[in-house]
C-alpha cells in the first residue's frame, strides 16, 4: 500500500476531553458540550462560529451530523458523522485533517462521543443488519474474540501460560497505575496484581480487569493548516502521519492466520512510519497510546509496532519496558483499560494525552521531553479489523533520532 | 399407490406394497444424561437432548448416520411429536442439512409413534429415508421425565442390497384415551395406566399372532416392542417372547423414535437369517416382521445404540429444567439476539443448513462461509462448492465466553481449520471446556443456536471428536 500522507500540513491547536466514566447525569449532548467547550475556551477569542466544518465520530450514540449540530446549535455548518467500529474517534480526526489539508476549510473540529452506560447491558452492543444468524460475532462478545489471542500466542511462542497470565496482569496493573494519576480517567484506584488475577472470568482467561472500561465520554480536536497553527497556540501538535487499514477479514477463514498478530496493524504501522519518516520507533517515539481493549491485545501490539521482537512482548512487558518510567511509555494516561473506552471518543482521547504531554500539562504523569507520539485505534476483532495509526509531534520537519 | 393395509381381515389387516428394501439405518442419542437420583430413579440416568437440540437437529444426526456410504435419498419422511415448527415443514431443514437436491421430496408425518410406522411405510414404498426424532418432556416428577428419553432413528430404503427383508406386517387401529397432549402444551397426560394396559395387551397379542400367521412361522428371534404405556413395556417379555431377545427402546419411551430406535438396536446385533418382529402399540397396534440378510453384518451403524447409550455427560437437574423452559434462570446482562432473517437465511442456505463453502477455482483458497471474491487472489465469481459437514477439523484457538447471551451460558467457541483446507469459527456443542486444547480434533453437528422471535437459528457447531471416533477415522 502506498500513501503520500499529509505530514506537517495540518496541526492540532486545541483539544478537549471530558472525564470518562459512568456519567449517569450527563447526556450525549452534555458530553459533547463539555468537550467542545473545553477545546474552544482554551483559545482566547475563539468561538464556535470560527469553526468551518465538523466531523463527528460515534459508534451508536446518535446518527447523522444532526447529533452534533443539534447539541451545539451550530448554524448550517457541514457536519459529517463517521463510524468505523472502535476506530471511530480516530476516523473522525483523520477525515477532519484531510479536510484541512485539502484546503477546503481552514478550521475544522473532529469530535467523538459515546454514551455506553445508558443501555443497562455489559460491554458493547452491536447494531447488525438482518442476517442469516450464522456469523460467529453474533454470539461471541468482544472479550471472547480477543481472548482467542491467549492460547494461540502461548502455543506459537512456547510461552508458559502462567507467564502469559503474569504479563496480562502486568498490563492491567500498569495501566491502572497510570490511570490513577489521571484526573479524567474512569478508574483512578491502583489495583493490586492479586486483585487482577483473582477477578471473575469474563471470557477464556480474561477476567474483569483484563477488559477496558465501559464508559461515557467525549473528546475533540481543533485542526488548522500547519502554517497558521501559531496563531492559535505556542505549542501546536503537528500531524506527521495518518494511516487507516481495513483488512479483508480473511484471518477468520485463512489457515495461515495464527491469532498472534494483527496484520492490519502491521500494515498501518508500516504506512504511518513511512509517512512520518520513522525507522526506529523505539528511539524516535516519546510515548505510544495503543488500543489496549484487552490485556493480550496490548502485548501483541508491542510486537506489531516493532516495540518488541516477535515472541518477546511478554518478557519486555514484565521487565517494565512499557511502564510510565520504562524505555517507551505505553498508555501513560491509563489507556482504554483505566481511562475508559467510550468508543467514538477513544481515538481522540489518545491524541488528547499526546497533546497534554506536548504542552507539559500532564501533571504527575508528565514524560520528560515528550516530542513524538503514536496513537493507535483498532476496530473489529482478531482476524478481521480496521486499524488506525497516527504519529504526531511538536516540531515541523524530519523527526530526530 | 402402495397399499399396506387393504383386505378384509377383521381388525387386523394384511400389509403389502413394499417395493423398496431396507438398506441402511442409523441412530442418534444426545450426549447429556440426567442423573437418576435427580428424577426419582433408583439408579442409572436419562438421556436428554441438549439446549441446542430439537427433533429436527436429532433427525439430521440420525439421518447422517443412516445415509453414510449410501446414495442420497430422494424421499425424506420425518416423524415427530415434538415438531420445531408448526405451519412450516420441518423435514425441509433435514433435507437442506443433508444437502439433498431440490427434487428430493421431504415431508413431515406428525403426531405419535403411529407416524413413524406411516413414515416407514411411505419410505418402504417410494424408497428413501424414514426418520423419527423426539424430545420427550415431562413435568418434574412425572413418568415421562423419569422413564422417557430423547433420541432419533433413521431407516433407509432403496434399491440396493437389503440388510433385512420385510416378510410380514399387520395393522390395527383403535380409538381410546391412554396418552394425549394438547397441541400448545409441552408436557403430556395419561389416563389411569391400567386401562390402556388392558387395551394394549389384547392388541399386541392379537397383532403378534396375526403376524406370525401371515409369515407362516412359529416364533421370531428378536422382538422389539414400542408402547407409550409403561405397564405394557414392563410386561413385554410375557406378552410376546422372542427366541433370542425381547427388547424395548434402550433409552425409555422416546415418542415417535421409540419403535425405530428399538428396531435399530436389534439391527445392531441380529445375525443373518434371524427375524425381528417390531410391534408398535400406539392407538392400535402395527407390526413389521423382518428377516436379516447376509449383508447385515457389514452394514451396521458405525457406533451401536448400546455404545451410544453408554457414558455421556452429566447435566444438573436445574440446568436441564432451564433447557426445557420449565424454569427461567437469570440471563447474562446482554441483549438477546435478533431473530434470523428469512431472506438472508434463504440466500445462505447452502452454508447455514449444509455447511457448504466455496473453493476458488483459480488458486484453491477455501472460503467458509462461501464468498464471491477470493480473499487470496481476488478473482471474482470463480468458485466451486465445498461441503465440509462430514469432514474433520482441528482447533486453532478457542474461548469460553461467560458474557455472551446464550440459551445455556457460557458460549464455547473455537477457530477450526478444516481438513483439506478452509477455516471457520463455530460454537462448540456438548462442550467439555477441560478437553479443549489447541490441536484438538472436532467433527461437525447440526444444531439450533437459539430461538428468537419464534425463529430457530439452525446452524452447525463443532463437536470434540470422541477418542474412539478419532481412532476409527
Amino acid at each position: 500500500m502506498s500513501s503520500r500522507g499529509i505530514a506537517d500540513k495540518v496541526a492540532v491547536v486545541s483539544m478537549g476531553c471530558t472525564k470518562f466514566g459512568e456519567r449517569w447525569d450527563s447526556s450525549t449532548d452534555d458530553l459533547l458540550l463539555e468537550a467542545v467547550g473545553e477545546c474552544i475556551s482554551a483559545v482566547s477569542g475563539l468561538s464556535l462560529d470560527d469553526v468551518d466544518a465538523y466531523w463527528l465520530g460515534t459508534l451508536g450514540s446518535g446518527q447523522s451530523g444532526l447529533t452534533l449540530s443539534r447539541a451545539l446549535g451550530t448554524e448550517d455548518k457541514p457536519v459529517t458523522r463517521v463510524e468505523n467500529y472502535c476506530a471511530t474517534g480516530s476516523e473522525s480526526f483523520r477525515n477532519a485533517c484531510y479536510a484541512v489539508a485539502s484546503g477546503a476549510y481552514d478550521v475544522v473540529m473532529a469530535v467523538g462521543v459515546e454514551k455506553l452506560k445508558d443501555s443497562g447491558f455489559s460491554g458493547l452492543l452491536r447494531a447488525d443488519p438482518p442476517s442469516d444468524g450464522t456469523a460467529p460475532e453474533l454470539s461471541l462478545t468482544a472479550p471472547a474474540a480477543f481472548s482467542l489471542l491467549d492460547p494461540a500466542y502461548c502455543a506459537k511462542h512456547g510461552v508458559d501460560p502462567a507467564q502469559m497470565r503474569e504479563a496480562m496482569t502486568h498490563v492491567a496493573f500498569k495501566n491502572h497505575s497510570n490511570g490513577s494519576r489521571n484526573p479524567k480517567a474512569q478508574f483512578r484506584s491502583p489495583v493490586s496484581k492479586e486483585t487482577i488475577d483473582g477477578a471473575p472470568k469474563v471470557a477464556g482467561r480474561l477476567g474483569v480487569f483484563d477488559c477496558s472500561g465501559v464508559s461515557d465520554g467525549a473528546a475533540c480536536a481543533l485542526i488548522v493548516p500547519a502554517e497558521r497553527a501559531t496563531e492559535y497556540t505556542d505549542r501546536p501538535m503537528y500531524v506527521k502521519a495518518l494511516s487507516l487499514v481495513a483488512g479483508s477479514a480473511r484471518g477468520s477463514m485463512d489457515p495461515g492466520f495464527d491469532f498472534t498478530t494483527f496484520p492490519e496493524v502491521v500494515r498501518s504501522a508500516r504506512d504511518a512510519y513511512q509517512q512520518a519518516g520513522i525507522d526506529d520507533p523505539n528511539r524516535q517515539l516519546s510515548l505510544a497510546e495503543v488500543h489496549d481493549c484487552f490485556t493480550p491485545t496490548e502485548l501483541i501490539l508491542m510486537e506489531d509496532f516493532g516495540f518488541s521482537d516477535r515472541g518477546r512482548a511478554v518478557k519486555d512487558a514484565l521487565v517494565g519496558e512499557f511502564d510510565a518510567d520504562g524505555r517507551l511509555p505505553v498508555n501513560v494516561d491509563g489507556g482504554l483499560k483505566s481511562f475508559g473506552h467510550p468508543v467514538g471518543a477513544s481515538g481522540l482521547r489518545m491524541l488528547y494525552e499526546a497533546w497534554l504531554q506536548f504542552q507539559c500539562a500532564a501533571g504527575e504523569r508528565q514524560i520528560r521531553d515528550a516530542r513524538t507520539a503514536l496513537t493507535h485505534n483498532l476496530g473489529g476483532r482478531p482476524g478481521g479489523c480496521v486499524s488506525f495509526v497516527s504519529i504526531v509531534g511538536t516540531e515541523l520537519g524530519a523527526l530526530k533520532r | 399407490m402402495h397399499r399396506w393395509g387393504s383386505g378384509p381381515c377383521g381388525r387386523l389387516q394384511r400389509g403389502d406394497g413394499v417395493t423398496a428394501k431396507l438398506i441402511g439405518y442409523g441412530t442418534y442419542l444426545p450426549r447429556y444424561r440426567l442423573a437418576g437420583s435427580d428424577i426419582g430413579l433408583r439408579g442409572g440416568d436419562r438421556v436428554v437432548a441438549s439446549f441446542d437440540e430439537d427433533s429436527t437437529t436429532m433427525a439430521v444426526a440420525a439421518a447422517r448416520s443412516a445415509i453414510e456410504s449410501h446414495d442420497l435419498p430422494d424421499h425424506v419422511y420425518f416423524a415427530t411429536s415434538s415438531p420445531a415448527y408448526g405451519d412450516k415443514t420441518n423435514a425441509t431443514a433435514v433435507h437442506a442439512a443433508l444437502g439433498l437436491p431440490a427434487q428430493a421430496f421431504a415431508a413431515d408425518v406428525g403426531g405419535t409413534g403411529r407416524s413413524t410406522i406411516a413414515a416407514l411405510r411411505l419410505a418402504a414404498g417410494s424408497g428413501g429415508l424414514a426418520v423419527s426424532a423426539d424430545v420427550r418432556v415431562g413435568r418434574p416428577g412425572s413418568a415421562d421425565e423419569k422413564l422417557g428419553g430423547d433420541g432419533a432413528a433413521a431407516l433407509l430404503f432403496g434399491e440396493g442390497p437389503a440388510i433385512a427383508d420385510v416378510i410380514a406386517s399387520v395393522s390395527s387401529t383403535s380409538e381410546f384415551l391412554d396418552r394425549w397432549r394438547a397441541p400448545d402444551s409441552v408436557t403430556g397426560e395419561q389416563w389411569e395406566e391400567r386401562f390402556g394396559a388392558q387395551r394394549y395387551g389384547d392388541l399386541v397379542s392379537a397383532a403378534a399372532a396375526a403376524t406370525l400367521d401371515q409369515a407362516g412361522i412359529p416364533e421370531v428371534d428378536h422382538v422389539v416392542l414400542a408402547c407409550p404405556n409403561t405397564a405394557i413395556v414392563k410386561r413385554a417379555a410375557t406378552l410376546i417372547k422372542g427366541a433370542v431377545s425381547t427388547t424395548t427402546s434402550p433409552i425409555g419411551f422416546s415418542g415417535t423414535a421409540d419403535a425405530a430406535l428399538g428396531l435399530c438396536g436389534a439391527l445392531d446385533r441380529v445375525e443373518p437369517g434371524q427375524t425381528i418382529l417390531v410391534v408398535s402399540a400406539v392407538d392400535g397396534c402395527d407390526t413389521v416382521l423382518l428377516r436379516a440378510t447376509d449383508r447385515v453384518s457389514n452394514a451396521r451403524q458405525r457406533q451401536s445404540l448400546r455404545e451410544r447409550r453408554e457414558g455421556g455427560l452429566p447435566v444438573s437437574y436445574l440446568t436441564y429444567l432451564a433447557w426445557r423452559g420449565l424454569v427461567e434462570r437469570e440471563p447474562p446482562r446482554r441483549p438477546e439476539p435478533d431473530r434470523p432473517a428469512g431472506p438472508p437465511a434463504a440466500r445462505a442456505a447452502d452454508w447455514k443448513f449444509a455447511l457448504t463453502g466455496s473453493r476458488c477455482r483459480e488458486c484453491g483458497f477455501v472460503h467458509l462461509p462461501p464468498a464471491r471474491v477470493c480473499r487470496e487472489c481476488g478473482v471474482a465469481d470463480s468458485m466451486s462448492p465445498v461441503p465440509v459437514s462430514r469432514l474433520g477439523g482441528t482447533i486453532v484457538t478457542y474461548t469460553v465466553d461467560r458474557l455472551a447471551y446464550s440459551p445455556s451460558p457460557p458460549v464455547v467457541q473455537a477457530v477450526i481449520d478444516v481438513d483439506g483446507g478452509g477455516r471457520c469459527t463455530l460454537e462448540i456443542a456438548d462442550a467439555e471446556p477441560d478437553r479443549l486444547a489447541v490441536g484438538a480434533r472436532v467433527g461437525f453437528t447440526f444444531r439450533r443456536l437459539f430461538t428468537a422471535g419464534g425463529v430457530h437459528d439452525y446452524f452447525w457447531k463443532a463437536r470434540l471428536a470422541d477418542p474412539a471416533e478419532t481412532e476409527e477415522s
